[in-house]
């Protein structure tokens, strides 16, 4: 990777590390939450390494502990991951030109590696901050979750500890940005009360999917 | 069955991240559409986030946390770095369990 190195960028750099470790401890407690619901260590770790999508694995996991179906919780992980597809797009050629560089890459796609690539000007430096930001987030993610797992039980009652209101503003932080638009804001508040109108009635994962018909409420293109 | 869904889930999400190299340059969604699916994301994300917060199974969750996700959302509003938005969060919801609060 010799294009890394031409980067050479410090406030790419700083950034990428300010991300990692954030993201290094959003996977502790990840980790963490799993482990003290109930699971195996090797359930949060195995899908850290090959989902490696921090809001769906905190949902699926979210509602595998709260009692909802495997299936539901496949589903709803998914869902949430087809915002990957616009991303995957926009870097197919900030990949590389390489089969194993694409498929590779590909794994790294996400939201945080999606921002910092193109940000860049010119394909070259696209290239090197999405390797970078892929690498480096990958390695931290998983070491965290890792960590968390190992240390659940440790930690005792993770609710002592308010590791529960850690996701809901984990998500509120990375959705805030999209809220400012007008249409997203009102398809998603419509949606959410939806959701929570229908949380005592309907089984756990549901209200959440039901909250799409609240993209009727977003209008037409203006 | 959890594992079938765990695979289900990684291979589901691994076909979305190759559409790009793999349909490279030879298919482009329509500009509404990919405002729809990145919509759609937020409406998710925003659903999740608002029953996590504020239910626990079929009922209320209690003060505690909703409480806790509030202080995180108003450092997140102000432009707080985001561990200082989760740290927060953690750290009001527990504060208030330790006076007694559910």
């Amino acid at each position: 990777m010799r294009s890394l190195c031409r980067t050479g960028d410090p406030r790419l750099l700083r950034d990428v590390a300010l991300v990692c470790l954030a993201d290094g401890v959003i996977g502790v407690s990840f980790g963490a939450i799993a482990v003290a619901g109930g699971m195996p260590a090797w359930l949060p770790v195995a899908m850290s390494l090959i989902v490696f999508a921090g809001a769906a694995q905190f949902s699926a996991v979210g509602m595998l502990l709260t009692g909802g179906s495997p299936l539901a919780a496949a589903a709803t992980g998914l869902l949430l991951n087809t915002r990957t597809v616009p991303f995957s797009l926009a870097l197919a050629d900030s990949l590389g030109s390489g089969r194993a560089a694409r498929l590779l890459g590909a794994h790294l796609i996400t939201d945080e590696t999606a921002a910092f690539a193109l940000a860049q000007r010119d394909p070259a430096r696209r290239r090197a901050a999405f390797w970078l930001s892929g690498l480096a987030l990958f390695a931290t993610w998983n070491v965290g979750v890792l960590a968390g797992s190992l240390a659940g039980n440790a930690l005792g009652d993770t609710d002592a500890l308010g590791l529960d209101a850690a996701y809901p503003a984990v998500l509120l932080a990375l959705t805030l940005p999209a809220l400012r638009d007008l249409r997203t804001r009102r398809a998603a508040l419509t949606g959410a009360a939806l959701a929570l109108a229908a949380t005592p009635f309907l089984p756990p994962g549901l209200p959440v999917l039901l909250a799409l018909t609240g993209l009727l409420a977003a209008g037409r293109a203006s | 069955m959890t594992l079938m869904a765990l695979l289900l889930l990684a291979v589901g999400t691994y076909g979305f991240r190759l559409a790009g190299p793999l349909l490279h340059g030879r298919f482009q969604p329509s500009a509404e559409a990919q405002r729809l699916l990145s919509i759609g994301a937020a409406v998710l994300l925003v659903a999740l986030l608002a029953t996590a917060a504020l239910t626990q199974g079929h009922g209320f969750a209690g003060w505690a946390r909703p409480a806790g996700v509030l202080t995180g959302a108003v450092l997140a509003w102000r432009k707080a770095p985001f561990m200082a938005v989760v740290a927060a969060a953690a750290a009001t919801t527990a504060l208030l369990r330790l006076a007694g609060v559910p």
